[in-house]
């Protein structure tokens, strides 16, 4: 569904989620090499890094594809 | 909401959030940075909508252009409130996997039957809610019954829904109620009220994708610590000494075979048929999303997308309490008890409820942790906010307009939407804090909606499939149905014992009482609505057509390739529903 002519639900989805990746995935990069772990359990996955970085391209894919003006958009 | 059917049972669970336990997760900026983006992401998105919720239709029904896969999120997330979400999970860790059912054969055969069988009904007659297709069929008194009793309920709930997360915000971030309540109400009122159902269908899709990322990482570390499934059941073996908390139905035989004290009679026709056909088919809350869709065929679809989606939702939910059965430990080393709310104490400090935010706080550092409370307030005012915007269409149309201002103008029902929109917020403020004074009003606020969802299916199905069924038989079987509800409640609350009356047994507890009233008030709605039907005239054929079944053509549909055919997805995913229920027998 497209909100006006121009932008569709999945693009805004797409933004906030690749904002999210980013910041989660940056900061679990920085964790991995710093050493710095947080204080919780399986700490040594590096999730932040692997789940954010999900988000990440999801996010990308979601915003590119929708963004407005494209076909996907419309 | 998201409310829930499943009336006194959250309602107690939730009260376990009155704790003053410390503080569970601290944020750090990051965690921060991302709340607050949510924030202006949901604001912004209301202010952009305004221009596009001019006319009634699109104000109220999101001017009945959403796609399948919109409609049907919405329809999903409008149920899937962290009210819900946190009572469920701390439902697992108490009962185990039979909370599932809520989610299995409490949903999945109701969602298919509305999408496939009763979606044609509500969206050929045009109407713009329930109570407005009940006035179609039984006239303006079963309209009226239904609108009031509705609107009141709804805005109730969104009062229950504010105030439980200001308490969730307090438990676990340490954050001042009344700083919660009003930010929420701010926030709410501004996107609902200026961008209207659009705008809250908008925020339940993206709380549905937040829930997914927020919440699904938890029970994916869960499972790594665990050791897999079998691993998981080993353990809990071991910890409690029973396998009833990992099987959906070898513990049913009899009431006193299981943690819930329910009987497989009551899961099966109480819950599977009555409340869950019930809340699926006739809440306008769920149903408004549905009828939102641009055109028949997705309007038919969105509930078989919903129902797939509904299917997976106990693994981020229910997991995370088995999860919490095994891997939960005090700093001692020792295995953690969770307990109920009576049960808190210094040694066990923490309650069923608390078990999410628990699990979260195990594996989430910051960002994720940032991400999974975001989802939690996405969830609670998506709650609100399906609430009021449902309130908002019930108010406008099936009681402003008939009862005060029938020739209202479509430019003054949409300045009424808003308007209610903002006095829907203000009550529900009031609701809150009257919560905050009482936790017991908690209690019967939510079991308003288990008196009205039972008798409403009664009739909405007489309404739609028995041509004979009559004005006056529709309304007085609505009103013997409820009458017979609230009743039974009563009776139960005033002499506990009677529940081997209403239940059938003496070991029946308070989760079969309410699966067993249901039962009875459908029951007895159904009574009346027939001999009352019988004893009045009926409509003849001409007036009930595209209301009743078999007195109504059905607009064809040009046929489309499988993969885009409803009836194809259904048979999946009924298909898979009887999987999952075989393989956790």
């Amino acid at each position: 569904m497209q909100i006006s002519g121009k932008i569709s639900i999945w693009f805004f989805i797409g933004v906030l989620l690749a904002f999210y990746g980013a910041l989660i995935c940056g900061h679990g990069i920085y964790e991995l090499f710093s050493g710095i772990l947080p204080n919780v359990v399986l700490a040594r996955l590096h999730a932040p890094v692997w789940w954010g970085g999900m988000m990440l391209v999801l996010g990308l894919f979601y915003s590119i594809r929708f963004a407005p003006g494209t076909k996907s958009a419309s | 909401m998201a409310h829930s059917f499943i009336g006194n049972h959250i309602a107690q669970s939730s009260l376990a959030f009155f704790l003053p336990s410390s503080v569970l997760a601290h944020l750090s900026i990051i965690d921060i940075i991302i709340i607050a983006s949510y924030f202006v992401m949901v604001v912004w998105i209301g202010i952009y909508l305004k221009g596009q919720s001019n006319t009634s239709v699109d104000f109220f029904m999101a001017g009945r252009q959403m796609s399948a896969w919109i409609a049907g999120l919405s329809f999903l997330s409008a149920n899937l409130g962290s009210l819900e979400l946190m009572g469920w999970a701390g439902s697992a860790y108490q009962y185990g996997i039979l909370a599932a059912h809520w989610y299995w054969i409490g949903a999945i055969p109701a969602m298919l039957f509305m999408g496939l069988v009763m979606m044609p009904f509500y969206y050929i007659c045009k109407t713009n809610s329930v109570p407005g297709y009940l006035k179609l069929r039984f006239g303006e008194s079963s309209r009226v019954l239904s609108g009031v009793c509705f609107a009141f309920m709804t805005i109730l709930m969104s009062g229950v829904n504010m105030f439980a997360m200001a308490l969730v915000m307090k438990v676990v971030l340490g954050w001042n109620i009344s700083f919660s309540i009003l930010m929420s109400s701010v926030v709410v009122a501004l996107y609902v009220g200026l961008g209207g159902l659009r705008s809250a269908i908008f925020n339940e899709v993206l709380q549905f994708a937040l829930i997914w990322c927020g919440a699904l990482l938890v029970p994916i570390l869960g499972l790594i610590e665990a050791g897999g499934w079998h691993n998981l059941q080993a353990k809990i073996l071991m910890n409690y000494h029973t396998s009833e908390y990992t099987h959906l139905w070898a513990g049913l035989g009899h009431f006193n075979t299981n943690a819930m004290g329910v009987q497989w009679t009551g899961i099966v026709f109480g819950l599977g048929f009555v409340i869950s056909f019930g809340y699926w088919t006739t809440d306008f809350l769920v149903v408004q999303r549905a009828m939102a869709a641009k055109n028949l065929r997705a309007a038919q679809m969105a509930p078989v997308i919903a129902a797939a989606f509904k299917m997976a939702i106990p693994f981020f939910v229910i997991l995370p309490g088995l999860l919490g059965l095994v891997v939960l430990h005090n700093n001692d080393g020792t295995l953690m008890h969770l307990v109920g709310q009576n049960a808190v104490s210094t040694a066990n400090p923490n309650s069923y409820n608390e078990v999410l935010p628990l699990m979260m706080e195990r594996y989430l550092g910051p960002g994720l942790l940032g991400l999974g409370i975001t989802a939690l307030i996405a969830g609670f005012m998506s709650g609100m906010a399906g609430n009021v915007s449902a309130f908002s269409t019930v108010w406008t149309y099936d009681i402003y307009k008939p009862l005060i201002n029938k020739g209202a103008s479509d430019t003054h029902l949409v300045s009424v939407g808003r308007w209610a929109t903002v006095l829907g917020i203000v009550v529900s403020i009031g609701t809150a804090y009257l919560v905050m004074q009482a936790a017991a009003i908690m209690d019967y606020v939510q079991a308003l909606f288990s008196f009205f969802i039972a008798p409403l299916l009664g009739t909405v199905l007489a309404g739609m499939f028995w041509k004979r069924a009559t004005k006056a038989g529709g309304f007085w079987g609505l009103l013997a149905g409820t009458v017979t509800s609230v009743a039974l409640y009563a009776w139960v609350r005033v002499d506990p014992t009677a529940i081997r009356y209403v239940a059938f047994s003496s070991d029946a507890r308070a989760m079969a009482a309410d699966l067993y009233r249901a039962l009875w008030a459908f029951s007895s709605c159904a009574v009346v609505t027939v001999v009352v039907s019988y004893c009045t005239t009926a409509k003849p054929l001409s007036e009930l057509a595209g209301l009743v079944y078999g007195a109504s053509t059905l607009p064809l549909q040009e046929p489309v390739p499988l993969l885009k055919n409803h009836w194809f997805w259904a048979a999946i995913v009924i298909t898979v529903f009887f999987i999952l229920n075989i393989v956790f027998y």
